[in-house]
């Protein structure tokens, strides 16, 4: 199994197109942390001109933490289009290039293949999510310096001491980490229904739009369905920056994303299995 | 070659959707065979092979390979097959090296540089083996093709359709390939072609198949007919060759003539036997052709044409 799933990294990391998300990354991050370098104490004072009639902030706010935390928010629309770049080429891609014929005649099970294959996505999934951190708060916090990290609520304002932070950062990538996995597991199983990865990617895409626009219309019916969409719980890494911090949200947030990747993945192998390779 | 059974097919049957690709095929190939699959485009070779080698699974019947079930024991089946499945695709932004590396670790074989440049050396690709394989031409992707089906060194090789883009020049390689394995390297050879020289040239036995079912079965030579081979010998002057041929049993065997084409029923021997008589005679022969046997066979049993 390690063989394959070194020479399946080997195979992702020799297209170009792996590397769109990292480049897409270490550009746009920086430009927005330049963009907060000029702009960004004037945006501050905006978010928080309500509280100064009754607070005074002192010392370093603008720092990489919060520009971090800003950057972070962005998960949710950006990053799972870089991430289906790559997991939606993972099967499709054979598929276009012929080479599943390559594959599935060598003496290697078809689920060995599949397993494989998810772990590599899963890999460069969690590697984009690293780089998102090593840039956004490596860079920032190298740029800002560090300081008290201000989280605006929209019935709070909770601010971290600049020792109380670095940990929720940790958890909080983590599980944006696990949210984008359920993205590459959803593009993982539209790229074993097709030959192309075009589609799957524009599947998955739209699949979490109407997901989030579902979730923002505040109508009764769509509001019983939000609990079971995954897109709900793509932020709950937000809930490591709350005080205190509801663990049980955690967990069922945790439970529910690791059950759709389970489900995704399985109904993958269900239709692996059952597929002619006709390509 | 041996009795001993490589591949055994039993009423094989495939359909997608309504239409049936395959209807309740039977074949056997033996130990040592170079085993002809033969049939017009269209006619299930490539449904079949991708059933032989599980990229399709079949609607029903039953596929055994090496005395095994195919559905069982896929894994352990597959470690001594080698195959090419129509067009030869690869990872067109890795090497040929890299390519064979791959695909030699995925069959299992502790696959050394030395074996690879072995396998690159005899489709004569050795040159070019640090080259992205998207940089090579059809032929020499062809050729790689049949590398990545020895890399791992195959009881059976199984080929689709291998010699389908080559040029003349590339297909005499790819068939004096075929004769080298199955000769010095006593591979078992499955070989599927719409191109019947293709067939004749290399197998020793074979199947036809049309619409999905077999139509006859059996060792090239028997159903070629080789002692009663049509040869149309052309000749400068047909009256002195009528008058020359007088009085021998050639004559006798002559089938038809007109203008200065003289149809003869040949044994295949004696194709040169004539020739060398005329040629010993005065008799200025300007051509042999010998009637595309195979094809009047299939036209016989089929009444249609490739």
């Amino acid at each position: 199994m390690l063989t394959l799933i070194k020479i399946e990294l080997y195979k992702i990391f020799k297209k170009w197109r792996t590397y769109i998300g990292f480049i897409a990354i270490a550009v746009l991050v920086p430009i927005i942390q330049l963009a907060m370098l000029s702009e960004g104490e004037r945006s501050l004072d905006f978010m928080t001109r309500n509280l100064q009639q009754s607070f005074v902030f002192v010392g370093n706010l603008l720092n990489g933490y919060l520009i971090s935390y800003i950057i972070l928010n962005s998960l949710v629309v950006h990053i799972p289009f870089l991430i289906t770049l790559v997991a939606a080429d993972l099967l499709a891609g054979e598929a276009t290039a012929g080479t599943y014929r390559l594959l599935i005649t060598r003496p290697v099970s078809r689920f060995k293949i599949l397993v494989s294959k998810f772990i590599s996505g899963i890999i460069y999934t969690n590697l984009l999510v690293l780089w998102l951190a090593i840039i956004s708060l490596g860079l920032g916090v190298f740029i800002f310096g560090v300081g008290e990290l201000i989280v605006i609520k929209s019935s709070s304002i909770v601010i971290f001491p600049k020792y109380d932070i670095l940990w929720r950062f940790l958890l909080g990538y983590m599980f944006a980490s696990l949210s984008m996995m359920v993205v590459a597991s959803l593009a993982f199983l539209f790229s074993s229904l097709v030959e192309n990865a075009i589609g799957p990617i524009v599947s998955t895409m739209a699949i979490i739009i109407v997901f989030l626009i579902i979730s923002a219309i505040d109508i009764d019916l769509f509001q019983k369905i939000k609990p079971f969409l995954f897109t709900n719980y793509m932020s709950s890494w937000r809930l490591f920056f709350d005080e205190p911090i509801d663990i049980s949200k955690i967990i069922d947030s945790t439970f529910i994303l690791v059950g759709h990747i389970i489900a995704f993945f399985g109904t993958t192998v269900y239709i692996f299995y059952k597929k002619d390779i006709l390509t | 070659m041996t009795n001993d059974k490589i591949i055994e097919v039993q009423n094989l049957t495939k359909y997608f959707g309504d239409l049936c690709a395959v209807n309740n095929l039977n074949l056997n190939v033996y130990n040592g065979d170079v085993f002809g699959f033969l049939g017009p485009n269209g006619a299930g070779k490539s449904t079949t092979i991708r059933m032989l080698i599980s990229l399709i699974a079949p609607t029903d019947g039953n596929i055994k390979i090496f005395g095994k079930e195919l559905r069982i024991n896929r894994i352990e089946i597959l470690k001594k097959i080698g195959a090419i499945i129509e067009k030869p695709d690869f990872y067109g932004y890795l090497s040929a090296y890299k390519n064979l590396e791959i695909l030699g670790k995925l069959s299992q074989i502790d696959v050394t540089r030395n074996r690879i440049m072995e396998v690159l050396e005899l489709v004569g690709l050795e040159k070019r083996y640090k080259s992205k394989v998207k940089t090579y031409s059809f032929g020499m992707k062809q050729r790689l093709g049949l590398a990545q089906a020895l890399i791992h060194d195959p009881e059976l090789i199984i080929l689709d359709e291998p010699t389908t883009g080559l040029d003349p020049q590339g297909m005499k390689e790819v068939r004096d390939l075929i004769l080298f394995l199955s000769h010095e390297r006593k591979k078992t050879i499955f070989i599927s072609s719409h191109l019947l020289n293709e067939i004749e040239l290399v197998a020793n036995r074979m199947i036809i198949i049309d619409k999905g079912s077999a139509i006859v079965e059996g060792y090239v030579n028997d159903l070629l007919n080789v002692d009663n081979l049509k040869v149309t010998f052309e000749v400068k002057d047909t009256e002195k060759t009528k008058m020359i041929l007088q009085g021998t049993s050639w004559l006798n065997k002559i089938e038809s003539l007109a203008n200065n084409k003289i149809v003869f029923i040949l044994a295949n021997p004696e194709i040169s036997r004539l020739n060398k008589f005329m040629v010993e005679n005065g008799i200025e022969v300007d051509a042999i052709i010998p009637s595309r046997s195979l094809e009047q066979y299939f036209l016989n049993i089929t009444e249609k044409g490739f």
